[in-house]
């Protein structure tokens, strides 16, 4: 399955997720704390270094993931232009850029294993109670899995209602795809049930 | 228990395969993805807590890193951006479409999908993602309100079709709408 993990192994990828986390919370505090302009400056381009530091390859691929904010960071410079408030504005749009290309980067550097350890340690208090984490990692495993799988068999249903039909399905292949989810569900709880069950 | 698990994680592979399918543009050019669809009908189907359950992990899998939001987007940005509300705002919008469903059994299933997918899945969802607009852009409820204003019509006509869908597979699956077992 393709992932938002960066292409290029950096030094981070090696550091405790935990740690990486930690730092992302105090970072979005610090950011959300701090009004002055200057300020913000200095945070986003500190942001725009650690993406260079790894190498040009990892600086397209991670300012290519910041693509999807510029309709908002320009909406609202103009909004703020436009009643007259334009350092608050850059202040907004800049801390909203510097938030989320910190949390990417801590994406790009950390797989998915290592994430889940993580949501392994913080469910560990939950496991004391008696609660049972471990049907936790088997849905995430299942919803990996079966995500591509829907989506192949969604393809064939929209496939087939273009054989049968010159105008696009639309909505209408949403109640068979549902039903085909639906009859997987049974399936594999069918099959986990015959292999002993939870 | 089995059930409840693979039909919990079924239904959240089915938000992100809804997101897959390409966008349709409605008649007023305003183009909308399938997959807050998903999101009611994880409530319309699965019911109030199984459903949030649902829309819940889903929105964890994002968080953990995978491209499951439409358009390939996910990881820890997204809960940064300004469309963060929405996000939270699905788990939520999931239950409280289930909760009306699981409740009002006096009306015919299409009829009750239908209001639930609007209360649940449009106004639940829609309060908590101009809050996050609020919180990330410094924007008062009016500004946020107007930023969103668009897409309301869109996701209105989800809810209806949500509706629709449901009782259609009331007939086709009548034993797995756990929101009505």
């Amino acid at each position: 399955m393709i992932s938002l993990t960066s292409p290029v192994e950096t030094r981070a990828h090696g550091w405790p997720a935990g740690v990486k986390l930690a730092a992302l919370c105090a970072a979005t505090l610090l950011l959300f704390a701090v009004e002055d302009l200057a300020w913000q400056i200095a945070f986003c381009a500190g942001m725009l270094v650690l993406y260079a530091l790894p190498g040009r390859t990892f600086l397209r691929v991670g300012l290519g993931r910041l693509r999807m904010l510029w309709p908002f960071v320009a909406l609202i410079v103009l909004w703020h232009l436009l009643t007259d408030d334009t350092v608050a504005g850059l202040v907004i749009a800049l801390r909203m850029v510097t938030a989320v290309g910190l949390a990417n980067l801590v994406t790009m550097t950390t797989k998915l294993s290592d994430m889940m350890a993580v949501v392994r340690w913080l469910a560990s208090p939950l496991r004391r109670f008696g609660v049972e984490t471990r049907s936790l990692e088997l849905a995430v495993a299942l919803v990996v899995r079966f995500t591509p799988v829907l989506a192949a068999k969604g393809q064939m249903l929209s496939l087939a209602w273009r054989a049968r039909s010159r105008r696009r399905s639309g909505w209408r292949i949403v109640m068979p795809f549902t039903v085909l989810a639906i009859d997987d569900a049974e399936h594999v709880a069918e099959a986990l049930r015959a292999r002993g069950g939870l | 228990m089995e059930r409840n698990l693979t039909m919990i994680a079924l239904f959240a592979a089915l938000i992100a395969a809804l997101g897959l399918i390409p966008k349709f543009t409605l008649g007023f050019g305003v183009p909308i993805t399938a997959q807050t669809l998903g999101v009611m009908l994880c409530g319309t189907v699965l019911g109030a807590w199984r459903g949030g359950l649902a829309a819940l992990l889903f929105v964890g899998l994002v968080a953990l890193g995978l491209p499951l939001l439409a358009g390939g987007r996910g990881g820890l940005g997204v809960f940064a951006s300004p469309t963060v509300g929405f996000l939270v705002g699905f788990p939520i919008g999931a239950f409280v479409t289930g909760f009306i469903m699981d409740q009002w059994r006096s009306a015919p299933v299409g009829l009750a999908a239908g209001v639930a997918s609007v209360i649940g899945g449009t106004l639940v969802v829609y309060v908590f993602g101009i809050f996050g607009m609020m919180m990330t852009l410094n924007k008062t409820v009016v500004e946020a309100t107007l930023l969103v204003q668009a897409f309301i019509p869109g996701d209105l006509i989800k809810a209806v079709l949500a509706g629709f869908i449901t009782s259609g597979l009331a007939k086709a699956r009548p034993a797995s709408l756990l929101s009505r077992a």
